[in-house]
């Protein structure tokens, strides 16, 4: 069949692989390309799945991809998803591009949150869920048990459930057949105006930006004029094509067909994800669902060497190219100097951000510790949104703080509800849902603050279930909270970089804390330098650095002379980058080494 | 063969470096071995030609101040160190010190010395108290530190030094305060009292950097220095120097110079020498000094010439260290005015001197002085704001 010229619509599937982190989902898309002929294996991953290195070893997909294959007289269109909470509107993207979706989920370890989130999110979507157990050649497989798990959770008649195993191949092509006749074909005119779906793009840096597409109505022309109606502006379209997965470039793409677009775009700030194209000469309606992305973690990140500013700005700005969806602007910091306020999908998309900056660019960079965005309420009733702890306003100009709150949906085995509840309990959640999805398994649903789940949440859901517990969360809106700025001074003046939100019983820990690492790692100076850490105005710890009382070289004769004076020249050089805090002065290094021990 | 023509000329110090001990010290990092007795013959010889060498080329012109140094320059023979001293010009009234283990001299030994002109013994006495002594792996008896300073006053030398050590481990106030009283007990003219220092390729500093002992205090040295200040000051010793105190005319010549951007030779491996505005040193092993002088080659093993402005740099540092002071660059007097608010420094005009905290401070004075006299773009980032 020719892609892209005359496509039989009734003959087309669009279809994604939705899964929990390791229920098989790369394995499965490894066996549908060697069935549907489109490439061996192992050049299929390099060029389908888990393209970045980040993504391989996370063992995550940042990215969405899609391949077009052939099954039987079939035209499939597979769409991966981001597998990440942090890309949850990239993922609701994805599935608009489908009309149907494989819920993956493994026979021994059943549903897991990320397999409730995805099935809700398909749903919303109006898809056709094809519900899969797989490793069902592993003994420990219970797929009778696990098909009426999923019956009674997520509806679906256990009967209709397949039975496959990825690894041996066992049960795919059923798979496919399933995907085929249960799966309803697109609709769409391709006579309407055209309306097509960008539901991902990156930047190439010879070919700028490339986008997948999914058509809906019309026809997606080489050549053609293009609106892109979110971003305002017009296009030609350079080159338009699928991918099999090689890039094939094509004439055109009608409805329900999927492939990319190249249309000389230089910033994917331009071909947004959930963007709608259509022709700017006649054009069409724009699709439902298009949002902008909205940054819900935020850290300073600072150069650790000064001199490096220039090089993080150019970095920042490249990789913007490729990932629209982090904000960054320049900030100052009296301990950190230059450096830039960063704005983050999530926890994980922060950690991604940072680790390519390091390691593509060559950078050494410091985090203030992530926080999120407050809503400060004055007392005159003007609304202030504050993504930097140390802009917050005095607490006598404040009516009240609101803070993000999410729906944390967690899945754990009943041997762990008590800690679990402990956990959230301890990080002021509050619970909405305590429910028995089978006899040993149990859903949990607490609203929580999102500020308390961006430092180590995951991490210690982990630990205290022995990694059986999965997490899902969804923004869940603003709401007040006893939350107070608590500042750290040095020699009665404020350090921005150690300002936090805290909630206020938390503050007296996190102030003794802080007081006590930055007296050890503060270098004693001529005279006694107090730190304090302060709530309002009010003081609630204090340590203090000795003044100190010895630097003196005890010897100094024939042979000591040269080697006094290279300290003494190191030493001059050293004030020259210290930072000035008051009269206090603090080499960068002790600030970041203060962050860092943060972090852990 | 002391010369008598010296009056109105640039004072010049030799240094002879003797790289022989009988054992090592735990914190010493000075270039010394212990296994090396048989070069030691050999050793002197090529000291002998490296002098007569100078000599011949007019390098040497007679010395205000000669100094053994070590190493252990007491373990040689004397007829060895007078082989060495015979073929130094001297001035008249030159200083001649050999440092000297108490373990290692005796009357006859030091008889022998003085008739050889040395005039000034520098003992290296640490402590009185036995058990800062094994502390620091020294053992000798500090009996025989009274035992050699009587031979030596015997001797006829008078101009005696004593050096102290401070902070090592397991070194109390009292203790610290016994061996500062026996130390004057023998009425030394002088006395330097150095802060134990840890340095990394010692067996004190593996032992400190494994965490398998611990390091001197800098509080406890600070009141140990602050009392030896007290102490020796208070016996009729002020302080000329950073770690040193002397009843007035007493202070070592040959140090000085040190301090002053003075000229000196080195002979000797490991031996440091300065003429105006160049710096340079032997080769460190005293093989490969014995190679170069056999060779008749020069045994430089490197150098350095200082500008101006590093030499102007360098004059501070040092003169810092002096109860003499130095002049502040006018840049700095803002600076100065500081530190002497601070109760760091103290002077009139432009000249001042290291208070005694100041002393304690010496480094962070004297690099805050050297900042502000070199201007530059701060960096500094104001503070609070966004």
């Amino acid at each position: 069949m020719t892609p892209g010229a005359g496509l039989d619509i009734a003959r087309s599937r669009c279809f994604s692989l939705l899964s929990h982190v390791d229920h098989g989902k790369s394995t499965l898309a490894d066996r549908i390309l060697e069935l549907c002929g489109a490439v061996d294996a192992r050049s299929m991953r390099e060029q389908f799945l888990d393209s970045m290195d980040l993504e391989r070893e996370r063992g995550i997909t940042i990215k969405a991809q899609n391949v077009r294959l052939t099954w039987r007289d079939f035209v499939l269109h597979l769409i991966d998803t981001p597998g990440h909470v942090d890309f949850g509107y990239e993922v609701s993207r994805s599935l608009a591009a489908c009309e149907g979706a494989v819920l993956l989920v493994d026979a021994s370890q059943g549903i897991e949150a990320q397999t409730l989130a995805n099935c809700y999110a398909a749903l919303e979507a109006d898809l056709t869920i094809v519900a899969v157990l797989n490793k069902i050649d592993l003994p420990q497989a219970e797929p009778d048990r696990r098909a009426d798990e999923i019956e009674r959770v997520l509806g679906i008649p256990a009967p209709d459930v397949l039975r496959i195993s990825a690894k041996t191949g066992q049960g795919v092509p059923e798979l496919l057949d399933a995907v085929v006749d249960r799966i309803p074909a697109p609709t769409g005119d391709p006579d309407a105006p055209l309306q097509g779906l960008l539901f991902d793009s990156y930047y190439d840096p010879y070919r700028g930006v490339v986008s997948s597409v999914r058509v809906f109505n019309g026809t997606l022309t080489t050549g053609a004029r293009l609106r892109y109606l979110q971003a305002g502006a017009t296009h030609e379209a350079e080159e338009v094509g699928v991918r099999t997965p090689d890039p094939t470039p094509v004439a055109a793409l009608g409805p329900g067909e999927v492939g990319y677009l190249i249309a000389g775009i230089k910033d994917v700030g331009e071909a947004r994800v959930g963007e709608t194209v259509t022709g700017a000469a006649h054009p069409g309606a724009p699709l439902a669902g298009y949002r902008d992305p909205k940054p819900m973690v935020f850290c300073g990140l600072y150069p650790v060497v000064g001199d490096e500013y220039a090089d993080l700005r150019d970095a920042l700005e490249k990789l913007r190219l490729n990932d629209s969806s982090f904000t960054y602007e320049p900030e100052t910091s009296g301990a950190l100097g230059f450096g830039f306020r960063c704005g983050f999908l999530g926890l994980l998309h922060m950690e991604i951000i940072r680790e390519r900056l390091e390691r593509e660019y060559d950078l050494s960079l410091v985090a203030t510790s992530p926080n999120v965005e407050y809503r400060a309420v004055r007392v005159d009733g003007a609304v202030e949104m504050v993504d930097n702890p140390s802009a917050m306003p005095p607490p006598s100009e404040l009516e009240t703080i609101e803070e993000p709150y999410v729906t944390v949906t967690i899945l754990t085995p009943t041997d762990y509800v008590g800690p679990l509840m402990d956990l959230a309990q301890a990080r002021r959640g509050e619970q909405t849902k305590l429910e028995y999805l089978a006899e040993d398994r149990v859903e949990l649903v607490y609203a929580l603050p999102l500020a308390e789940i961006v430092v180590d949440f995951f991490d210690q859901l982990k630990s205290r279930t022995r990694g059986y517990a999965s997490l899902d969360y969804e923004p869940a809106g603003y709401r007040p909270a006893d939350l107070v700025k608590v500042e750290v001074l040095l020699n009665g003046v404020p350090v921005d970089a150690f300002s936090t939100i805290v909630h206020r019983q938390e503050a007296q820990d996190y102030a003794r804390r802080m007081t006590v690492r930055l007296r050890e790692l503060i270098p004693r100076q001529l005279f006694d330098v107090p730190i304090q850490a302060a709530v309002g105005g009010r003081i609630i710890a204090r340590e203090t650095v000795k003044a100190k009382r010895k630097d003196v070289l005890a010897k100094c004769y024939g042979g000591d002379v040269t080697r006094k004076r290279k300290l003494l020249e190191r030493q001059k050089e050293g004030k020259r980058r210290m930072k000035q805090i008051g009269r206090v002065e603090v080499p960068q290094e002790a600030f970041v080494a203060a962050l860092r021990l943060d972090e852990s | 063969m002391p010369s008598s023509t010296d009056a109105g000329r640039r004072d010049l110090g030799v240094y002879v470096h003797i790289p022989f001990c009988a054992i090592r010290c735990d914190y010493c990092d000075f270039a010394t071995w212990t296994d090396r007795g048989g070069l030691v013959d050999a050793y002197v010889d090529a000291c002998v030609t490296d002098l007569r060498g100078r000599v011949a080329a007019g390098e040497l012109t007679p010395a205000s101040s000669v100094f053994f140094g070590g190493g252990t320059p007491s373990l040689l023979a004397p007829d060895a160190l007078v082989r060495i001293l015979d073929e130094i010009p001297r001035r008249a009234a030159a200083e001649v010190t050999v440092e000297c283990n108490p373990d290692s001299v005796d009357g006859p030994k030091l008889r022998a010395y003085a008739r050889a002109g040395v005039n000034r013994c520098s003992f290296g006495v640490q402590s009185m108290q036995p058990h800062v002594l094994a502390a620091l792996g020294r053992t000798h008896d500090p009996a025989n530190v009274t035992r050699a300073v009587a031979a030596a006053r015997d001797a006829g030398i008078e101009n005696l030094n004593l050096d102290l050590i401070y902070g090592a481990h397991g070194e109390s106030r009292a203790d610290w305060d016994a061996t500062l009283e026996a130390a004057l007990a023998l009425d030394p003219p002088h006395v330097s009292a150095y802060a134990l220092t840890v340095e990394p390729p010692t067996p004190l500093g593996r032992r400190v950097a494994a965490g398998t002992s611990p390091g001197p205090d800098d509080d406890d040295q600070a009141a140990k220095y602050e009392r030896a200040d007290e102490v020796l000051g208070g016996s009729g010793r002020p302080w000329y120097e950073v770690s040193n105190w002397a009843r007035p005319g007493h202070e070592c010549r040959h140090h000085l110079l040190y301090w002053a951007q003075g000229d000196y030779v080195g002979i000797g491996c490991a031996a440091h020498a300065h003429r105006p505005g160049v710096r340079s040193w032997n080769v460190r092993a005293p093989e490969r000094y014995l190679e170069r002088i056999a060779a008749g080659r020069s045994p430089e093993a490197g150098r350095e010439t200082l500008d101006p402005a590093t030499r102007a740099d360098e004059a501070l540092g040092l003169a810092l260290r002096t109860r003499a002071g130095a002049s502040v660059p006018a840049a700095a007097a803002a600076e100065a005015a500081a530190l002497e608010a601070a109760g760091l420094l103290a002077g009139r005009a432009e000249r001042v001197a290291l208070t005694r905290r100041g002393r304690l401070l010496a480094t962070e004075v004297t690099v805050r002085l050297l900042a502000a006299a070199t201007p530059t773009v701060s960096t500094s980032v104001a503070v609070g704001t966004r």
